[in-house]
């Protein structure tokens, strides 16, 4: 009888290979660490290099006066652009005081209604699906779409002319699914057991959702209007065609104005004042870094005081 | 069960959901102002009889009843469900207060069913944490968030807020599983106190528990098709003592479940 490898030699043997491939794995481990570790840098220094380009370059044009001035057109591009810091901000309050509502509106009953009203009838359950599949197609369309629908339905039909009004309800009709797919996130994401135990103390759904579920979504639900702050103010071409390109501050909902951004890109390829293009820009970034600080900490605030971390 | 009242009686009663049937055909009758605990092995459908008290179950799609449940001689499909949910309160496995203040999760139900004088409710806030056994750890932190508390307190201020409501039953659903062992003796030792003047019915996964805290315990099992059905029903130490079903004995002894 030949002998047989003993089990001591062959567990050796595994614990060998073991080791072995241990060093393999913790070798392809760095391999990818270090692949990470670069697309992130990568990333992040992209980022950087950008804003700190258009920021050095701002800065050498920014001044007061720049700031508390309007833009004077011409080819030169004359004057500031104090009426274009302004402008958006008016088109902030405007866009986010008509879609919020609606958005949230539309995320509610999707989430909370639309499933019974689904079971009860086919039309209605396939008036539902229409709807979602539009909101998801919606949230892709390029801006330019919505502004020539705005231009076409608001601008013209409605004779609104280029005006705040156009602007605020073609900016809108942008942002709608935006915040009604966030909306819907956040409202998915309250769990089943507060819905319960509200209506197991006799509420109504009604009462249910506006006294648990809205304000448990509300962190996520800010989340979409930051989002959407950030897209009006950073929109160029919707205003473009919706809003005209008037210097002046807007005095009523009728009047035509001009966003930074706008402004920016009228600079930039009407006019020879590259320059004072790349100082608006920096004001641009500025603003967009500003409005998500400050809404980043109040929503966190918010949420912090919600789960009961600080008093 | 003796001369004692009954305060829910259920007849013949089935649950489907969809075409998988889940409870079948249930008569019994619980009697008023006890304890009445609910065991059995996993998936035997206790939960979903407990459930069925409160119409918790409508709110699953596509779920069907046959037979009927009595409320005090009144069948529940015929009282509106939301009036139903004030009179026969739920406790959940899992603790589930609302992030908001103690005092608002207590509040809560009461401003629901229109109540706004403040100091109404100030009254019945502590007074329901005082039967909640809550008042004295929570009466300096009213205004803090109800998520802030422990696992056992949270549970506590959850039946808080169920009695704020003033139910005439309080269902629990495995009330103590989430809770370390002194937070579960803590709510046994209120579910106690609670049996004064409410009715009581706990589903329970923990014999001891139903053996400690029950007057009366239903056995529920599964049948072959899945659907769980009631064995034994009786005073609690007759049922642990001399059950007349060997299936009860083979659970209660631990020979399966």
């Amino acid at each position: 009888m030949s002998a047989p490898v003993s089990e001591v030699q062959l567990e050796r043997r595994t614990a060998q290979q073991a080791s072995g491939d241990l060093a393999r794995r913790k070798f392809s481990q760095r391999v990818a660490f270090a692949f990470f570790w670069l697309a992130g840098f990568l990333a992040v220094a992209a980022l950087i290099w950008i804003i700190g380009y258009v920021m050095v370059q701002g800065l050498k044009i920014i001044n007061l006066e720049f700031l508390t001035t309007r833009p004077a057109g011409g080819v030169s591009g004359e004057g500031g652009i104090s009426t274009t810091i302004v402008t958006p901000l008016y088109l902030v309050v405007l866009t986010i005081a008509i879609a919020t509502p609606l958005g949230v509106g539309a995320a509610v009953y999707l989430v909370e209604y639309a499933g019974e009203a689904q079971r009860e009838s086919r039309l209605v359950s396939y008036i539902i699906t229409v709807a979602r599949t539009g909101i998801e197609i919606l949230a892709g369309v390029p801006s330019i779409i919505f502004g020539l629908f705005g231009f076409a339905l608001f601008v013209s039909a409605l004779k609104l002319k280029f005006s705040l009004l156009s602007a605020g309800l073609s900016g809108a009709c942008l942002i709608l699914p935006v915040i009604i797919r966030t909306s819907e996130e956040a409202l998915l994401a309250v769990p089943r057991s507060y819905r319960e135990g509200s209506l197991a103390l006799g509420t109504t759904k009604w009462q249910t959702v506006v006294s648990v579920v809205l304000p448990a979504a509300t962190p996520g639900i800010i989340t979409g209007v930051v989002l959407s702050v950030g897209r009006i103010v950073a929109e160029t071409a919707i205003f473009w065609v919706t809003l005209g390109g008037s210097y002046r501050l807007p005095t009523s909902l009728l009047s035509s104005g001009r966003s930074m951004a706008l402004h920016v890109y009228m600079l930039a390829s009407e006019t020879r004042a590259f320059d004072k293009a790349m100082g608006t820009a920096a004001i641009l970034i500025t603003t967009i870094i500003v409005l998500n600080l400050i809404i980043n900490y109040t929503s966190r605030r918010f949420a912090a005081r919600m789960m009961g971390r600080n008093r | 069960m003796e001369s004692m009242g009954t305060k829910i009686k259920a007849q013949d009663f089935s649950v489907f959901y969809g075409d998988f049937q889940a409870l079948r055909d249930i008569t019994v009758d619980i009697p008023i102002h006890h304890i009445t605990s609910i065991i059995g092995p996993s998936g035997c459908g206790k939960s979903t009889f407990l459930r069925a008290f409160n119409r918790m179950n409508d709110l699953i799609p596509n779920t069907s009843n046959q037979g009927q449940i009595f409320l005090d001689d009144q069948d529940l499909s015929g009282i509106d469900v939301v009036e139903l949910r004030q009179r026969v309160g739920m406790v959940f496995q899992r603790p589930n207060p609302f992030p908001k203040t103690i005092f608002d999760n207590v509040a809560y139900g009461p401003r629901a069913h229109g109540l706004r004088d403040r100091a109404k409710l100030a009254e019945i806030v502590e007074r329901s944490l005082r039967d909640a056994a809550l008042w004295d750890e929570a009466k300096d932190d009213l205004d803090k968030s109800g998520l802030a508390l422990s696992g056992g307190q949270q549970q506590r201020l959850c039946i808080a807020r169920a009695l704020a409501v003033e139910p005439e039953v309080i269902l629990m659903d495995e009330p103590a599983s989430a809770l370390d062992p002194i937070a579960t003796l803590r709510i046994e030792e209120l579910i106690q106190t609670l049996k004064k003047n409410y009715t009581i019915v706990i589903v329970t996964h923990n014999m001891q528990q139903a053996a400690r805290v029950s007057d009366y315990t239903m056995f529920f099992n599964m049948a072959e098709d899945r659907a769980g059905y009631l064995v034994e029903y009786g005073p609690t130490k007759e049922i642990f003592t001399r059950p007349q079903e060997k299936l009860t004995e083979d659970y209660i002894t631990g020979r399966f479940g």
